[in-house]
């Protein structure tokens, strides 16, 4: 089975907002990167389906050369070889032109199944793995818990809200957006990584004319929506002062 | 005209579909424009009735066997096929999981902007849509582009269902015909179902603890337990603390977990991922407890303490003691 997982570079969780002069994007200068979470599901589920099923896992990503460190990272865990859309337009792009970059670099691959993260930890649109499919003709399931293939159809886990779930069969090929939590992730051995640096990576301009659909006019520091009351002093201290405020204030807690 | 695609299963509406019908009476008094109610399904009318008590201009049916049961071929198809027939500025919809499924097929297959997860509108010229970005550390103003219908998707509770106002007579409802091939849909879903009964109902919770990425690891959930038993209260967690297995799913809260609204919500080391502030929002009181400044949940909570919770949490069991 030849699988392909589309993987983004996002800053870390660590990292802290600094936005750019025109306070229309972030200070890319400032901030280190990792790969995007749920796409680090994505690949450790496709790598489980290649484990099971055999053939090929080609890991994709749009984005400016920084994203080289996550393919290499994905390389190392076990992928086989990679793609790299690389434009530095692609870093603040929107779904549908990352989406057009992906998918105009895996289309003829011939890809059985196309794996994503449900959502990016960065612009999180949760539609980069939808519009791909629209943009490849293939059906797809989005938050999806559990992926069984058998043969030519597929059989997918898909998460409802508040606890339900529901089965979803399909043929192959089809996209899947993956859930985090779906699988325990592996780390990269030194083995692994020594072997990434001779897996391909090919590189693939973005195509032309893919035009954003949406414009970010002013990215800003929420605005606080309560007034919260931050309670300083030492960890007794502080302690101290919040039981005496639940108690006597919110009257929560006896 | 503005669209709302409201979401029912088997004639049952999805509340959320009011808070969107807030924000569309919000958008079209800015804008002009009245706004219409879609409702999509093999079944619609009484789902269709229901939001006909709205403040809106018309209920509009879309009845066909390709939309039951829900698929994203089914819906991307029907719906298509249906706002080739109405003169749509914008498309609302609640960003359920739904919504998430087929609105950005729906948006492509018409080459049309889809901008998801907004929290408010920004009127007055052309609107802006806010949405939040970067896991809610930032937050940002968003304009479509290119020619309309424009389709925005809402966070759920972002808008108020008591806020959709209410029409003094019923709207009118029609019904809308769309000609779909049902056998291009390729998904084939079964029943819904839930995984196991849920033996703890937080929802009825009056206290919780509630623990997240900064509680490390699995042996310091004890840390957590220990001052949910000091306050009487029930132990809970955000998805990732679920997911690694350190206490069972059954005590996740947020959009794929349960939603809560205890008296006194207590946040140890959750930074406040949106998915986790959807299902705790409705909290009385949060206080959160985080060694990040900056995380999200201090935007929402009423008390707190800036710090390492290994530390502050045993001050506060003494304290809750004395």
């Amino acid at each position: 089975m030849k699988i392909a997982v589309c993987i983004k570079q996002v800053p870390t969780r660590e990292w802290q907002p600094r936005l750019n002069d025109d306070k229309t994007w972030i200070r890319e200068a400032d901030a280190s990167f990792e790969m995007n979470e749920p796409d680090a599901y994505a690949l450790e589920e496709a790598l489980r389906l290649k484990e099971k099923h055999g053939g090929e896992v080609v890991v994709c990503s749009a984005g400016p050369s920084r994203v080289a460190q996550v393919i290499r990272e994905a390389l190392a865990r076990g992928a086989d070889r990679a793609i790299h859309v690389e434009d530095d337009g692609l870093a603040s792009a929107d779904a549908f032109v990352t989406s057009a970059a992906l998918a105009a670099a895996m289309k003829d691959e011939g890809f059985d199944l196309v794996l994503t993260g449900l959502q990016s930890d960065d612009q999180g649109f949760a539609q980069v793995g939808v519009i791909m499919a629209e943009k490849l003709g293939l059906p797809h399931a989005t938050i999806i818990m559990e992926v069984n293939v058998d043969g030519s159809s597929l059989r997918v886990k898909r998460e409802l809200e508040g606890g339900w779930f529901q089965w979803v069969a399909m043929p192959l090929p089809a996209v899947l957006t993956i859930q985090s939590g779906i699988n325990q992730l592996r780390y990269a051995t030194l083995k692994g990584i020594m072997a990434a640096k001779k897996k391909e990576i090919r590189k693939a301009a973005a195509p032309a004319g893919a035009a954003a659909k949406q414009k970010i006019v002013s990215l800003y520091v929420p605005e606080k929506g309560k007034k919260t009351q931050i309670i300083g002093g030492s960890p007794a201290e502080a302690a101290k002062e919040l039981v005496r405020r639940l108690r006597e204030e919110a009257r929560v807690i006896q | 005209m503005i669209v709302v695609v409201a979401e029912q299963r088997g004639g049952a509406l999805n509340r959320a579909t009011w808070e969107t019908i807030a924000a569309a009476q919000q958008l079209g008094g800015a804008a002009g424009a009245p706004v219409a109610v879609l409702v999509p399904g093999a079944r619609a009318g009484a789902a269709a009735n229901e939001v006909a008590a709205a403040d809106v201009q018309e209920v509009i049916t879309l009845e066909h066997a390709a939309l039951e049961p829900y698929t994203p071929d089914g819906f991307t198809a029907a719906l298509e096929a249906a706002l080739e027939q109405l003169d749509a500025r914008y498309v609302l919809m609640p960003h359920t999981y739904q919504t998430r499924d087929f609105a950005p097929k729906l948006a492509a297959r018409m080459d049309r902007a889809i901008i998801t997860d907004v929290t408010s509108i920004k009127s007055g010229g052309e609107p802006a849509f806010v949405r939040p970005m970067f896991q809610g550390k930032l937050t940002a103003d968003v304009v479509p582009q290119g020619p309309a219908p424009h389709f925005v998707t809402f966070q759920i509770g972002a808008y108020r269902v008591d806020h959709a106002k209410k029409g003094a007579s019923a709207a009118r409802v029609r019904a809308l015909t769309v000609d779909v091939d049902a056998s291009t849909v390729r998904e084939k879903p079964e029943a819904p179902f839930q995984q196991a009964k849920q033996a703890v109902d937080l929802s009825q919770a009056e206290r919780i603890v509630s623990v997240g990425r900064g509680i490390k690891e699995q042996a310091n959930i004890a840390v957590a337990e220990k001052l949910a038993q000091a306050l009487g209260a029930e132990i809970a967690a955000s998805r990732p603390i679920c997911d690694a297995g350190w206490l069972p799913m059954e005590r996740q809260v947020g959009s794929s977990g349960q939603t809560v609204a205890p008296k006194l919500y207590l946040a140890l080391g959750i930074s406040g991922a949106i998915q986790h502030l959807v299902g705790m929002k409705g909290s009385s009181t949060v206080v959160a407890i985080n060694k990040d400044p900056d995380a999200p949940i201090f935007e929402i909570a009423d008390y707190g303490i800036v710090g390492d919770l290994f530390e502050i949490v045993p001050a506060i069991i003494d304290a809750v003691k004395t």
